[in-house]
């Protein structure tokens, strides 16, 4: 009995001492936090790719000659449909590569100048079909590279070997390689479809490469860009095909010796590979750019308003209309996290503001997706990352409470699923949610003396 | 009528069909269960508490133990938090390596959900099976990371590891043999009806509490919610492959069964489009800092682990440590249902109905 008496002291004691040290720390910390800056070591690498990856769509629209059906093509089709053409495009164009990178045997990488010194009329003449064709694909792939890569170095200028190009084209594609023909226009649409998902997300939220396609002369209307693009890609396609055939007539002249080989496959396939990197590269930036855009440069947050804006407007909105203008304590967009509508409800305003989220038909949040509670020395918070599967909109609601005295009205009753995560935050935070059915210390045992996450937490052991 | 007396049994925390240390605290009246009290936390180490000492990079490793049988996902979520936060572009290349383990770890987990399931329910071939077809994809991951099931594969902006030469092609060939193997599970297992009268119209939700108990992954699916996060809110490089969501409308064992065996085959086509457009060259890693410091903030980024969604909650006051590190486990969400799913069954389902939950208790416990 009396041991017994002893370590219910001792634990006492341990949470006295804690709590004591805990303030002092807290004090001592208060004094001197110092929070480090954001991060700007990679951000310049970002903006320079995506600065580089786009003039070299901008560039290329100038093209007078392509392939005209391809546009159109990828123009008439449903979004959907453009998507999957595009994966079935990429699918096949990498099943090309392959096949290429087996059988093929030419040489030379491709340099930027080769498909414009080569008069591609010959090409039609060497009875090397299947040489022809594979050649044709490894080629435009190299081409398509090489020209990406031209643009690049020109920074946005009109090359001038990418004229040279054109006619070769034109007669390229006159020469009955019908196959190459199909595969390329593949690529083209794929080309476009994948423009065209680019530009859908830049219009949600970057508006940047939208006046960059305008400069290279066309309409700002949505369909107009992707035509452009498109273009763009089909111009590089058709140089490609141009040196494609340049290259069936090296292959037809029969100089290519297994030794070269080697090297030869490298080349193409490091091109292949830049060109789709490239591609992916600048796509993913644009994404990216709506995406982090705000807090890489405080100056283009004004211009680039985050495409969830509109949502937190509504929720806003429609949470002051009905349960009045100050249930609010502070909203916005948490670039950080995927651009989330972010709400801090007040202490007494945060069971009725879930409530109200979940409940109102316009927000219809019905699922909660993670709750949990952070200690923040100066204040506990609790965070609750909710989604509406009809709306398919997520939404952020935080609360913060007084970290001494952590009581919160329990979410369990809207959602069942706050059940344990409720559990869990009491468990390692020692936040009370009144309310609750069932609230326990879920992961530690009934007898642990402290909460493991609060920030002055000493692990206390009554062997020590 | 006969009056039996209330029994309180005790199923596990040892306890093969608990698939790891879980407790249930069941009571029984005659067969029928009146009330089931799960008791979790026997494999609690702390993982968030121990994130806070340390760096980002160190943290990986922990992510490891927590859904072991998928730990390719946990290895991303976090990367992606801190990605995300910091606005890195992770290279082509990486991502495809990541999406291709990420699938394969996939297929893996739910071949142990299915060979475990079977086993639950009594029959023991099909674990072996099972397990034979998920040993050559630990081995496959072993070639690539090094470790058979503790990958500490992933970095903040790549990937460890680059392929070894070869690797690729080997998955290759792994796809249309998994497909053959596939056929074979449905022959010696869905059709049976000894399994279909223990598993059809048993622990049956509605897809309204399936949401409401924040319910998610094949558990969600099989009651025709259409919602994966790979399809949906698409992360990495998912947007690129052609696939399905699979669902199914009965919310029964069956249908969770049922998803899972599909979603394999769904995997096996996101798997055979990653190996065609694997780029041949490239780099494995973005440049990050030496030492990776996520900007003042936080971030909640969730995806699709086999178990459902995953999350990752970071705050971070611009140190190199997290300053608060929160993990959303899918086991641990999914759990909470089975409670109000045991009331009233027969104690023999007991075990259908938690098996057809598929747990992981690393995962469920942190």
């Amino acid at each position: 009995m009396s041991g017994e008496k002893d370590l219910n002291q001792l634990k006492r004691e341990a949470v006295e001492k804690a709590k004591a040290e805990a303030l002092a720390k807290r004090q001592a910390k208060a004094a001197g936090e110092v929070s480090g800056a954001p991060m700007q070591e990679d951000i310049p690498s970002e903006q320079a790719l995506s600065q580089d990856a786009k003039p070299a769509e901008s560039a290329e629209p100038a093209q007078p000659t392509q392939p005209v059906e391809t546009p159109a093509e990828a123009e008439n089709g449903a979004d959907l449909a453009k998507k999957k053409a595009a994966a079935a495009a990429k699918a096949k164009a990498a099943a090309l590569a392959k096949k290429k990178r087996e059988g093929i045997e030419d040489e030379a990488p491709a340099e930027p100048a080769q498909p414009a010194e080569t008069p591609a009329v010959e090409a039609s003449d060497d009875g090397d079909d299947l040489a022809k064709k594979k050649a044709a694909a490894v080629a435009k792939a190299k081409a398509a590279a090489a020209a990406k890569r031209k643009a690049m170095e020109l920074a946005g200028n009109t090359a001038p070997a990418e004229e040279t190009p054109t006619p070769v084209a034109s007669e390229t594609s006159d020469d009955g390689d019908d196959l190459a023909k199909k595969k390329a226009a593949a690529v083209a649409k794929a080309k476009a479809a994948a423009a065209a998902k680019r530009k859908a997300m830049e219009l949600a939220g970057d508006a940047a490469p939208a006046e960059e396609m305008e400069t290279a002369g066309v309409t700002d209307d949505a369909k107009a860009k992707a035509a452009a693009a498109a273009k763009a890609k089909a111009a590089a396609a058709a140089k490609a095909k141009a040196a494609a055939a340049a290259k069936a007539k090296a292959t037809g002249t029969g100089d290519a010796d297994t030794a070269a080989m080697g090297d030869d496959e490298k080349a193409k396939a490091k091109a292949a590979a830049v060109a789709k990197a490239k591609a992916a590269a600048a796509a993913k930036a644009k994404a990216a750019g709506a995406a982090k855009g705000g807090d890489v440069s405080p100056a283009d947050t004004a211009d680039k308003p985050s495409p969830n804006q509109p949502f937190l407007d509504k929720y806003r909105k429609v949470i002051e209309e009905n349960l009045g203008p100050d249930v609010l304590e502070d909203s916005y967009i948490n670039k950080l996290s995927k651009d989330v509508p972010t709400l801090v409800a007040k202490k007494d305003t945060y069971f009725k503001v879930a409530q109200f989220l979940k409940f109102n038909e316009l927000l219809g949040f019905d699922y909660l997706s993670e709750l949990h509670g952070t200690d923040f020395v100066t204040h506990m918070e609790v965070y609750v990352h909710l989604f509406s599967y009809k709306n398919r909109q997520s939404v952020a609601l935080k609360v913060k409470i007084d970290r001494d005295e952590p009581t919160i009205e329990s979410l369990q009753p809207i959602w069942a699923g706050a059940n344990w995560p409720e559990c869990e935050a009491y468990d390692l935070l020692g936040i009370k949610f009144t309310g609750h059915p069932n609230l326990h210390r879920i992961l530690l045992g009934e007898d642990w003396v402290g909460h493991p996450l609060r920030k002055d937490y000493e692990p206390y052991d009554v062997e020590v | 009528m006969i009056r039996t007396e209330e029994m309180l049994l005790n199923v596990g925390p040892q306890h093969p069909s608990t698939h790891g240390v879980f407790r249930l605290v069941v009571k029984i009246d005659g067969e029928i269960i009146t009330e089931a009290t799960p008791v979790i936390g026997y494999l609690h180490r702390g993982t968030e508490k121990l994130a806070e000492d340390l760096q980002y990079t160190q943290i990986i490793p922990y992510t490891d133990r927590m859904d072991y049988l998928s730990a390719m996902t946990n290895n991303y979520v976090i990367c992606h938090a801190v990605e995300t936060m910091m606005g890195i572009q992770v290279p082509e290349r990486a991502d495809f390596l990541r999406v291709i383990a990420m699938e394969l770890g996939r297929v893996a987990s739910h071949l142990v959900a299915w060979g475990t399931y079977i086993l639950d329910l009594g029959a023991t071939s099909p674990f072996i099976y099972a397990f034979r077809d998920r040993e050559m994809i630990i081995n496959m991951l072993n070639e690539l990371s090094g470790a058979r099931l503790t990958f500490n594969y992933m970095r903040v902006g790549g990937v460890k590891w680059d392929a070894p030469e070869g690797w690729v092609d080997s998955v290759k060939e792994f796809i249309p043999y998994m497909r053959e193997q596939l056929k074979g599970y449905h022959e010696l297992v869905t059709g049976n009806e000894i399994f279909l009268d223990r598993v059809k119209g048993v622990g049956v939700y509605t897809k309204e509490d399936a949401i409401n108990y924040s319910l998610s992954g094949p558990n969600l699916r099989s009651t025709g919610v259409k919602w994966d996060l790979r399809k949906d809110e698409p992360y990495s490089i998912y947007d690129r492959f052609d696939f399905n969501v699979v669902t199914r409308d009965e919310g029964d064992c069956l249908a969770r069964y049922h998803v899972r065996l599909e979603e394999i085959e769904e995997s096996l086509k996101i798997l055979e489009q990653a190996c065609e457009q694997f780029p041949a060259e490239g780099e494995i890693m973005a440049k990050v800092p030496k030492i990776i410091k996520a900007p003042k903030g936080e971030a909640f980024v969730r995806i699709e682990a086999p178990r459902g969604e995953i999350g990752c909650y970071i705050a971070s006051d611009g140190k190199k440590e997290p300053y608060r590190l929160k993990f959303r486990r899918p086991s641990f969400y999914n759990l909470q249902i089975l409670p109000k799913l045991l009331i009233g069954e027969n104690i023999a389902n007991l075990v259908a109905i938690l098996g057809a939950v598929d747990i992981v208790l690393g995962e469920v416990d942190g």
